[in-house]
């Protein structure tokens, strides 16, 4: 336990000190700060306005380029330390792989979850001092589906690092892991839809397996069903399901994937060559 | 202490290690020799636990260096071929070594100066800024404070000038009682005085193995 502290310690600190961890807090805060530049807690669309709608776009947009983000920097945490000989000095020195493996996974998951949820808590924090009323359902969901994302990208990033043979490899792969889930599966799907193959519950529940396709839907599953902006995926699962427990599902999923990954990641560093 | 069985270790089609059978006792000083691409990281690497091998097996003090890495590892100082491009500060980098292995910061600091690196005005930099020489003077520092039973050097010199080669070799005489120490080298010259068995490696095998 103390060596695995004292790894996630270390990756936290030489993360802090890298220039992608500076773009990655700045792309985040300046999100917030742009929305509220652009006054977008002013402006009344179709019902819901102030923070609320400012915190349903920033989750909007979080939920497109953070999973990329997260892929990008986290995929080359073991890979990239093999490639480059470190990882065959780091381990010569008497430290289980278990405590190597999960301190990397312990310490990158602060550094990727802190920043997009300092983001939120500064753009609660400003709205609260400009007298905006907070809402604080909103803020704990967006908050719980932060945590699911990082988890599940994370975890997903780690299988990758630790499954491929180089660095550059596994930093294709990620891309085509953010598009395959981003696109193509919402494109496959529809197309099968328009075709009539199959029956619309069955496409529904394999959307539903895609973590992206959960937290578009749950972003704004505490807004009225009823309104126009949701698609007709989102509508139709929150007539059949009861808000709680898509909530709690869309929290529990994501979280699940990301720990299933991570493990499968260790394994296949226990298993392979570690070199 | 160190005992190969019929190792041997492929990637794909090419064979490094082939059926490599040896044992290194306490109180030697080996030095590994060999041609370019012969097997000597291979066959280090596969002691060391990084490589599962794919047929034999290595026995460190009777036990598997991959299952029971951290009981073998307190024992063993190992310097790699290449200083890798550690973006930890030096001073992290100390915290790593002695939190994991009980290292005494101090004799880091000891061996340092006696290899005439110093560490104090460096503490702040990343490992990668130094120079070739220095990162290898700072590796061959940890491995003598580590004071393990068996040290393992793959070409430790390559970067060091002639005095601090010196330096090393000075350094490592005086700790090499009671001890297995094993070193690459491509100069066999430089080593002769302290070591008492030289190994010849090529294409994946053991060809010669003689005291000295
Ligand atoms: N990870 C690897 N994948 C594929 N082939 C490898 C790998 N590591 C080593 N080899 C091959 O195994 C052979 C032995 O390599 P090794 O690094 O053990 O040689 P060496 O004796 O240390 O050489 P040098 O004196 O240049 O350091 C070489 O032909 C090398 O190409
Ligand atoms: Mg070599």
């Amino acid at each position: 336990m103390k060596n695995l502290l004292l790894i996630a310690y270390l990756d936290l600190k030489e993360s802090i000190r890298a220039n992608w961890f500076l773009i990655y807090s700045v792309v985040f805060g300046g999100l917030i700060a742009l929305f509220f530049i652009a006054g977008i807690t002013e402006s009344q669309v179709m019902g819901f306005s102030g923070l609320s709608r400012l915190l349903l776009m920033y989750i909007q947009v979080t939920i497109i380029i953070l999973p990329i983000f997260i892929l990008v920097t986290t995929v080359r945490s073991i890979s990239g330390d093999r490639d480059s000989h470190i990882l065959e000095y780091m381990l010569s020195f008497p430290i289980s792989l278990k405590q190597y493996y999960w301190g990397k996974v312990f310490g990158r998951f602060i550094t990727v979850f802190l920043p997009v949820f300092m983001a939120m808590v500064f753009a609660i924090g400003y709205g609260a001092f400009k007298g905006a009323s907070i809402p604080w359902n909103i803020f704990f969901l967006y908050t719980g589906l932060l945590f699911a994302m990082s988890s599940a990208f994370l975890g997903i990033a780690f299988f990758i690092s630790s499954s491929v043979k180089s660095s550059e490899m596994a930093l294709g792969l990620s891309f085509f892991v953010w598009i395959f889930l981003l696109a193509f599966i919402d494109i496959a799907l529809i197309s099968l839809m328009l075709q009539n193959r199959m029956s619309e519950e069955l496409i529904l529940s394999i959307a539903m397996l895609n973590p992206m396709e959960i937290f578009r839907v749950a972003a704004i599953s505490l807004f009225d069903p009823e309104l126009t902006v949701m698609g007709p995926v989102a509508f139709t699962i929150l007539d059949t399901m009861s808000q709680g427990v898509f909530v709690l599902l869309s929290i529990l999923y994501p979280v699940i994937v990301g720990v299933l990954f991570a493990f499968l990641g260790y394994r296949v560093f226990t298993k392979k060559d570690l070199v | 202490m160190i005992e190969t069985t019929n190792l041997t270790k492929k990637f794909g089609k090419t064979v490094s290690l082939q059926r490599v059978s040896v044992t290194f006792n306490k109180g030697d000083a080996i030095a590994l020799m060999g041609a370019n691409g012969a097997g000597k990281t291979t066959l280090i690497r596969l002691i060391m636990g990084y490589y599962h091998p794919t047929e034999g097996q290595v026995r460190i003090k009777g036990a598997d260096p991959i299952t029971e890495r951290v009981e073998i590892l307190h024992s063993v100082s190992f310097v790699p071929q290449l200083p890798p491009p550690i973006k930890l500060s030096l001073s992290e980098l100390i915290a790593y070594i002695c939190k994991s292995s009980g290292v005494d910061k101090e004799l880091i600091f000891h061996y340092a100066h006696e290899m005439k690196l110093d560490i104090k005005p460096n503490l702040h930099k990343s490992f990668f800024t130094l120079s070739g020489g220095m990162k290898q003077k700072f590796l061959i520092a940890v491995s003598l404070a580590k004071e393990s039973e068996i040290m393992i050097y793959d070409e430790p010199t390559a970067n060091l000038d002639p005095k601090a080669r010196d330096d090393f070799y000075r350094l490592i005489q005086s700790k090499e009682q009671e001890k297995l120490s094993l070193f690459v080298t491509h100069r066999i010259e430089e080593v002769k005085g302290i070591v008492n068995r030289q190994i010849y490696m090529d294409l994946g095998e053991i060809t010669s193995d003689e005291a000295c």
